[in-house]
């Protein structure tokens, strides 16, 4: 069985258990061992490289040590956790006087980076460890009916030379794992254009104006929802489509859902066990196609 | 004449406090070509943030201007900018280099500095409340893990973070 250690974050935990259920049950269901490990903390996303760039280095690589010391590999949900320490991760592996300078502020808290474990996205361990072929077998659901936007928003593509997640202008990976569950993944323009996420709480009408042309885009293209990698793109579609119609008088009702929910649905997971209450836009008429 | 003397060596100063931060030291390749303008989500929807200016004034000393506006702080991280610049200017982490530079001179926006004191108080950025921890169990979700917040603050603390200006803890 492969293992991974997971790691968390803090919005997840405190803010979409549906993301966790159904990524928690998903690689459960696709025999892919997940691994809580004690002591981790904040994964220093942008709000704290902002701060204090080194700061947030040192945080991310604190949080790959437990890994390292756990010798597991770890996996991430939020494209923001994944962003911080897959960065980390490249940049200190790549830089022995970096290493070196940050290491010496770990040994503050005990801890060294040795650099010999890897970080990756959900989206990478359905890739790498389970695979398209064997995810298809295990659909018991097809979401045939479904015509489905991805969306990667920023952080699971770039920084691509650190990331290496996927090409950061022609990516493939998430409209594979559509199409793999029976699903048709429409395109539409600006496809990679960030969601305003960051934004939020900095500057709202700059984050719905953001939101708003995503959701334009999608609509436009007959997408019955849109499929995200990263509780922050969530917010932002999600609650945000409540607040594009009430500063735009524009309703848009398409449903936001990760792409590990619509694996759940795939799987046969029972959409009673996923939390789906968290969502501000329901999700019946994507259940009523599939179920 | 003496004056542009005095002008050349506050750019030179700015430009060097700028390239010896982390994320800052490729601002001087930048030939301002506007690569990033016309990649830039942001720049396309408001005035107030272009970044091939904040390259272009930092790179000319205006020091104050950059650091108290806020213009940096409008930049969303996306890395368009970044992945096209043809001089491979990292201009998503210039910019955080330049947040960084305004944090420490106090030009800081609140919800920054309550980003920072809750990493400082809690090791967390955002909060998990009580309530959703007690009920995890019902919705199947196993307990969560205690949190390292003895270790970041020794993190903190080795950084210099928590000497930043942070806001009282309101909690």
């Amino acid at each position: 069985m492969t293992s991974y250690a997971l790691f968390l974050g803090c919005t997840i935990p405190a803010r979409q258990p549906n993301y966790e259920l159904s990524a928690r049950k998903t690689l459960g269901k696709l025999g892919i061992e997940l691994v809580d490990l004690d002591n981790m903390t904040c994964c220093a996303p942008p709000p704290v490289q902002s701060i204090n760039f080194e700061t947030s280095l040192a945080i991310a690589a604190y949080n790959i040590c437990l890994a390292e010391e756990a010798d597991l590999n770890l996996v991430t949900l939020c494209s923001g956790c994944f962003e911080s320490l897959a960065m980390t991760n490249s940049m200190l592996k790549d830089d022995e006087e970096l290493k070196a300078k940050i290491n010496k502020i770990l040994s503050q808290a005990g801890k060294e980076f040795q650099g010999d474990k890897e970080v990756k996205h959900f989206l990478q361990v359905l890739m790498d460890d389970v695979g398209l072929e064997r995810l298809k077998q295990n659909v018991s659901k097809p979401l045939n009916n479904l015509k489905i936007a991805a969306f990667y928003g920023c952080h699971a593509l770039r920084p691509s030379e650190l990331l290496k997640l996927d090409d950061p202008e022609r990516p493939r990976i998430l409209e594979s794992l559509i199409e793999a569950l029976g699903a048709e993944s429409v395109e539409y323009r600006n496809k990679l254009k960030c969601c305003g996420g960051l934004l939020r709480g900095y500057s709202d009408d700059l984050a719905l104006n953001l939101a708003r042309e995503k959701l334009e885009n999608t609509s436009k293209a007959g997408a019955d929802c849109i499929a995200t990698l990263c509780p922050f793109c969530f917010v932002a579609l999600d609650i945000g489509q409540i607040q594009v119609r009430a500063k735009f008088n524009k309703s848009y009702d398409i449903p936001i859902l990760h792409y590990s929910e619509l694996l759940a649905f795939a799987l046969g997971i029972d959409p009673k066990e996923l939390a789906l209450e968290i969502h501000k836009i329901k999700t019946d008429k994507i259940l009523s196609k599939i179920f | 004449m003496e004056q542009v003397q005095e002008e050349k060596s506050t750019n030179m100063a700015f430009s060097k406090v700028i390239t010896s931060r982390l994320g800052g030291k490729t601002i001087t390749l930048c030939y301002q070509c506007g690569t990033c303008a016309s990649s830039c989500p942001v720049a396309k929807i408001t005035p107030r943030f272009n970044p091939r200016e904040v390259i272009k004034l930092s790179l000319l000393g205006a020091e104050k201007e950059v650091l108290s506006g806020d213009s940096i702080w409008l930049c969303c991280s996306c890395y368009n900018c970044q992945e096209r610049c043809p001089q491979k200017v990292e201009i998503a982490d210039v910019i955080y280099a330049l947040r960084n530079i305004a944090f420490k001179k106090g030009y800081s926006p609140n919800i920054y500095l309550e980003f920072a004191s809750a990493l400082l108080n809690n090791g967390r950025i955002v909060k998990i409340s009580q309530f959703v921890e007690n009920k995890r169990p019902t919705l199947g979700l196993p307990p969560l893990k205690p949190t390292g917040v003895e270790a970041l603050r020794k993190i903190l603390s080795a950084t210099g973070f928590d000497k930043l200006r942070l806001k009282e803890e309101s909690q």
